[in-house]
């Protein structure tokens, strides 16, 4: 099992790095705010370590899961155009993306 | 009848089925107070006068045509914004979702459309349910009606100040650690968190899927239990539903406002507020605690002090488990299928779109989150934070199954503070976290927990919170009513009538 980062070492490269795997553009300000404010949290929330959870298993959910199945049958769906209505850009009765690939591709 | 923008839903449900006014004559007056009122409160993100004053007609034309309808025909409502209505914007209180017409309802929408109720509007909240003040919308500061310098509680902010404020009779909020109880308590609602899985998360904007449960947010214990009837109930839409039968609520809430309670027995929670707690709890909400539990006593209950060691825990395994969730189901906010996109400029490829959008989308607190999140899941420390707070969690749960062995029901105060002021808390996370210290455990455990006002501290609203096994939310209901109406007959008036109209905004 990894330690915890001690108070203070989530540092602001990791912060930025992080931001990045979360597809989130951060401004410097917020990388900065955001390095201090979390490695308090970090340090608050680490107390969880405290507890033993030896042959403890972990609560995956709060009430017990079955899996849910339904008959394979067809049932109506939204209309197209009602779901394209709220997209941000539509075209040929699709989704559209910016480009995917770079340039070079 | 007297001011409709008093009346108790139960009462007011009554006189709609009498004729003795129309639904119209009540959206109306709803709307006109909206209207004075808003402005100063904040607690309406969107409101469609003209939409509601025609569902008010359509119902008041079918009863004068004599067809059957329910109890709760013509009767407004206001809902959390976190509840997707179709054709109606729903934002989460989010800039991502800014614009946005969904093209269906939530399931608990539609149930409260086929009861006929009036859709009044939809309520502010923490972006995407992430707070305790109501600080955090992208759109506004709501305000509480008793006193407009402070917080309505949070996430359900907007929804506690509506109901409060007499802008809407009752409403729709959603608890994920806390956010319809802790809104409630601030400002001298009742609000309950039913058992997690009762009420369909169908079209409830996903913050913490784990946790989160709607819930009612009303002025009396009874009316609590009659909106939680109208939406519980398995929904083949949300595979998490419990397929067992709605039990009946609004009954037990009945039967215990007739103050017998002799045979119940009360755990007064040592770990929150009883004897032995951590600091940060207010004298005067402990004191109204108290207050109330001797009241439990005097009506014949048994009161003993029960030990939850891991409730200590419930604060950081809860600030691990739902940045984590959230920062998974948040990941669908990419700006490709619905809401805002930002930079598609043609040069840009899809990545650089998406971290723009989500930077120009999330406010702080949903990117620190996110942030924490994806830390909290990733590869190395894993073990050490999520799975070890899901372990704590099943530690939780421990607690509350050996309680029931010796107790009926177990009792904390709501919130360790009374609302504080605007500002106060929002530049220190952790402070702000705190104010979730008691409800976090049925939380995370997944039973139902009710905060009934208790009386005021500093002129302000004290919430008393009674926690029952999971699926007996009906014991909520009934030791709630209990002690609502002892405090009541003891006041000679109900708590919220305090809460004058020159303080919640003056109609006049």
């Amino acid at each position: 099992m990894s330690t915890p980062s001690p108070k203070g070492q989530l540092t602001r490269d990791e912060v930025a790095h992080l931001a990045h795997l979360s597809r989130l553009a951060c401004s410097d300000e917020e990388l900065d705010l955001f390095a201090g404010q979390l490695a308090a949290v970090l340090d608050a929330v680490a107390q969880v370590g405290k507890a033993d959870v030896t042959d403890v298993a972990p609560t995956t959910h709060a009430v017990p899961m079955t899996n849910v199945m339904r008959p394979d049958v067809a049932r109506p769906s939204l209309p197209r155009d009602v779901v394209l209505a709220g997209a941000p850009a539509a075209e040929d009765d699709r989704f559209r993306v910016p480009r995917i690939l770079g340039e070079e591709s | 009848m007297s001011d409709v923008t008093t009346t108790d839903v139960a009462e007011l449900s009554r006189a709609l089925s009498a004729g003795e006014v129309s639904s119209a004559e009540v959206t109306r007056a709803y709307l006109e107070r909206i209207a004075a009122v808003d402005g100063e409160l904040g607690a309406f993100l969107h409101v469609d006068a003209d939409a509601a004053i025609g569902a008010a007609e359509a119902v008041d034309a079918a009863r004068a045509a004599g067809s059957e309808l329910g109890p709760l025909a013509g009767v407004p409502v206001a809902l959390k914004d976190v509840f997707v209505t179709e054709g109606v914007p729903t934002t989460s209180g989010s800039k991502i979702l800014e614009g946005w017409r969904p093209p269906y309802d939530a399931t608990v929408t539609a149930r409260l459309k086929s009861a006929g109720t009036v859709l009044l509007g939809k309520t502010n909240m923490d972006e995407f349910a992430m707070g305790s003040s109501t600080e955090n919308s992208a759109y506004q500061v709501t305000r509480n009606p008793w006193d407009r310098s402070r917080i309505p509680g949070g996430s359900s902010g907007g929804s506690s100040a509506a109901v409060a404020g007499g802008l809407a009779p009752w409403a729709l909020g959603t608890d994920t650690g806390g956010s319809i109880r802790q809104p409630a308590a601030l400002t001298g609602l009742v609000g309950h968190k039913p058992t997690y899985g009762s009420v369909s998360r169908y079209g409830m904007i996903a913050f913490s899927s784990s946790l989160d449960q709607a819930g009612p947010m009303t002025r009396t214990v009874l009316d609590a239990a009659l909106l939680h009837e109208a939406i519980a109930g398995h929904d083949a839409y949300d595979s998490t539903s419990i397929d067992a039968p709605v039990p009946v609520l609004a009954e037990a809430a009945r039967r215990g406002a007739a103050g017998e309670l002799a045979g119940l027995t009360v755990g007064v929670v040592r770990e929150l507020g009883g004897e032995g707690h951590a600091d940060g709890y207010e004298d005067g909400v402990l004191a109204r605690f108290q207050e109330a539990v001797a009241l439990l006593e005097s009506m014949g209950a048994e009161v003993r002090e029960v030990s939850c060691p891991a409730f200590d825990l419930a604060l950081p395994a809860y600030y691990l488990i739902a940045p984590s969730e959230a920062s998974s189901n948040l990941a669908r906010f990419d700006g490709v299928r619905y809401g805002v996109r930002v930079g598609d400029d043609g040069a840009r490829d899809l990545d650089e779109v998406m971290a723009l959008t989500r930077e120009q989308g999330f406010g702080p607190e949903v990117k620190r989150r996110i942030i924490l999140g994806t830390y909290a899941l990733s590869a190395g420390y894993y073990d050490a934070y999520y799975g070890q707070a899901q372990k704590v969690r099943t530690l939780i749960t421990r607690d509350f199954t050996s309680s029931w062995d010796d107790v009926d029901v177990l009792v904390s105060p709501t919130s360790p503070t009374v609302a504080w002021s605007v500002g106060a808390r929002v530049d220190d996370p952790i402070a702000m976290y705190a104010a979730d210290l008691c409800t976090l455990p049925a939380s995370l455990a997944g039973v139902p927990a009710i905060s009934v006002p208790c009386g005021l501290s500093e002129g302000l609203p004290v919430g008393f919170q009674i926690m029952a096994p999971a699926l007996a939310d009906d014991r909520c209901y009934r030791v709630a009513a209990a002690l609502e109406a002892a405090q009541d007959a003891a006041r000679g008036h109900r708590l919220l009538d305090e809460l004058g109209r020159t303080a919640a905004g003056g109609a006049a």
